[in-house]
């Protein structure tokens, strides 16, 4: 079982400073988890903690690759107010 | 403006029973006089504390804190922009070795620089060993550089004390609320113990971090100023609390900032249309959170990996490829930067000398008007506090009020330059009239030139255009000026409604 890092990811190292199984490593064009190293936390901590500190939704997926932190979820923005926002900006 | 010491009440209040306080009679700039020595000492070459010195001593940032533990409502962490300009946003990330060698590179280049700090692009007290390594390697290898981080405070308590090992005496803390229920509207989570916890339950535990960090810090005897984030109808009314809080336990300087929201950030804010203050409501607030006391105004908001002058950003000659093929000698860069340093303090205090011959020559004139209402002016300057900018190459405007008190220092509004001295610009009348926007409240513009074209919108839009000063110094012309207004009549109109508004407010 093990989480994993999709390409929303900032590289902003977060995940890396928190991890307790030193799974999280640097890499282009961001970071990665190490399937074989990744625990999920389990033992050490009630929630993974890359997905705790995470702060790009949909950034962190789950070992059924469903995001651990769905759009909205972080921001509090609605995805629907986003999407409507982004269309506005890019049709300037 | 003065620079006034938070909790000096009685200092401020003697000298404004004497009739002259160093802001009310001329010497706006002379905002360092009202500390005590040892404060003063800390912060004369420091750009960020002193509108007249931010002309002279430059500053850098770098990025070297990616890491974040809280999110704000006014922030994106997805954000990655060369050509903006606002806390937050950096272009290239460096490793502390590489900040390292940048910032040597940068204080040998540009010898004026006195001060590195370490401001994001995330919370530097959130990546402690990038943060620190940085701070270790420069108290060592370059100890002629002042260092300051700027911090949301979570993680301040546990790090106070390595703070206080390092070549670091000020810190800065961004605290935008003492209520968690206010605090709940700008802050959505915090990553605490393991967790991430939401809501007022994440902000009480935020403000109880930031309120002990900044007691601690004031025990060791390190300088902290704070920084509010003004955002109308959350925390602007709260603001005042939160500044008589932080002056009474210590901070010895109070930085009211207005929101930056644009949809087009994707931030919070931006999105759900959370707009800024306007330039005359966070006048207001300023003035209400300062009391009898002077704030912090000309705070430029820079980026987290600026470099140069407040106001300018000089990075792009320092970018990583840039600094790897440079040889520094850093001992002998020391010895120049010395030099160099030793030769602008003489200057400032020749300013500061003459400064005080002319107020104390100045305060039988702003007597002599009684009752008169006060104005707003805007000037364009390009430093040495002189009025010495064409009306056209301003990138920004120094807002000073006149009354019967004297002069003082209001604070500074950007705007998008109309001349860039040709006509390639298509856009030049559209942004000229962003110019005349940007000066709203404002009664005259006093600038070295101008063209007929800016001259005559001015007038439309109710702003005296005066051309006259040239090459005078600020507070002088400003007070003639004023004096020319009460002479001609132009006060017992009554105030234009552009500013009618704000002054009922």
């Amino acid at each position: 079982m093990s989480l994993s890092i999709v390409d929303s990811c900032v590289n902003c190292w977060a995940c890396y400073d928190v991890c307790p199984s030193d799974a999280i490593y640097q890499s282009a064009p961001h970071f990665l988890i190490d399937a074989k190293k990744c625990t999920e936390c389990e033992g050490d901590y009630a929630h993974p903690q890359c997905a705790t500190i995470c702060p790009i939704e949909e950034a962190i997926l789950d070992a059924g690759g469903v995001a651990m932190n769905p759009p909205g979820s972080l921001t509090g923005i609605p995805p629907e107010k986003m999407a409507e926002a982004m269309l506005e900006f890019q049709s300037r | 403006m003065e620079l006034t010491v938070l909790g000096q009440d009685e200092a401020a209040a003697a000298v404004a029973d004497s009739g002259c306080s160093t802001g009310s009679c001329g010497s706006t700039n002379d905002q360092m006089s009202d500390l005590p020595d040892a404060i003063r000492e800390k912060v004369q070459n420091h750009p960020c504390y002193s509108e007249e010195a931010h002309h002279y001593f430059a500053r850098m940032h770098v990025a070297v804190a990616p890491a974040c533990n809280i999110q704000c409502h006014y922030c994106n962490r997805k954000y990655d922009c060369s050509n903006e300009s606002r806390p937050g946003v950096v272009s290239e990330l460096l490793t502390p070795e590489q900040a390292i060698k940048k910032t040597k590179a940068v204080a040998a280049n540009i010898p004026q620089m006195t001060v590195l700090g370490i401001a994001g692009p995330g919370d530097p007290l959130a990546n402690p060993e990038r943060t620190f390594e940085t701070f270790r390697g420069l108290s060592e290898e370059a100890p002629d550089i002042k260092l300051c981080v700027s911090t949301n405070g979570l993680a301040l308590p546990e790090s106070v004390e390595e703070l206080s090992k390092h070549n670091i005496d000020h810190v800065t803390i961004t605290i935008n609320c003492v209520d968690p229920k206010i605090g709940a509207q700008i802050y959505p989570w915090i990553y605490w113990n393991n967790r991430r916890i939401r809501g007022e339950k994440g902000a009480a535990i935020l403000i109880e971090q930031q309120q002990k960090g900044l007691e601690m810090l004031v025990e060791r005897g390190i300088l902290v100023k704070v920084n509010s984030v003004m955002i109308p109808g959350v925390n602007d009314e709260h603001l005042k609390e939160v500044s008589r809080i932080v002056k009474s336990k210590g901070a010895f300087l109070h930085n009211v900032m207005p929101l930056i929201a644009e949809e087009e950030h994707g931030t919070f804010y931006g999105v759900m249309g959370q707009r800024g203050p306007e330039p005359e409501e966070l006048q207001d607030l300023q003035d209400d959170c300062a009391g009898d006391m002077n704030m912090m105004r000309h705070c430029r908001q820079c980026r987290a990996d600026a470099v140069g002058l407040l106001g300018e950003d000089r990075g792009e000659e320092f970018t990583l490829d840039k600094i790897e093929a440079m040889e520094i000698d850093y001992g002998a860069a020391m010895k120049t930067r010395a030099v160099v340093h030793a030769g602008i303090m003489e200057e400032l205090d020749e300013k500061q000398a003459k400064r005080e011959r002319l107020a104390a020559a100045s305060v039988p004139d702003a007597q002599g008007l009684v009752d008169t209402r006060p104005v707003l002016m805007a000037v364009a300057t390009s430093g040495g506090g002189l009025i010495n900018q064409h009306f056209g190459h301003a990138t920004e405007f120094l807002v000073y009020e006149a009354s019967p008190n004297g002069v003082r220092f209001i604070g500074h509004r950007k705007v998008d330059q109309y001349c860039i001295g040709n006509d390639t610009c298509g856009e030049k009348e559209s942004a000229l009239s962003g110019s005349i926007r940007s000066l709203h409240g404002c009664e005259a513009v006093l600038c070295s030139k101008i063209g007929f074209e800016p001259w005559s919108q001015l007038e439309e839009a109710g702003i005296v255009p005066n051309g006259e000063h040239a090459m005078e110094p600020i507070e002088e012309a400003v007070l003639a000026v004023y004096r020319e207004m009460a002479e001609s009549g132009a006060l017992e109109e009554p105030v234009p409604a552009a500013r009618a508004q704000q002054v009922s407010a």
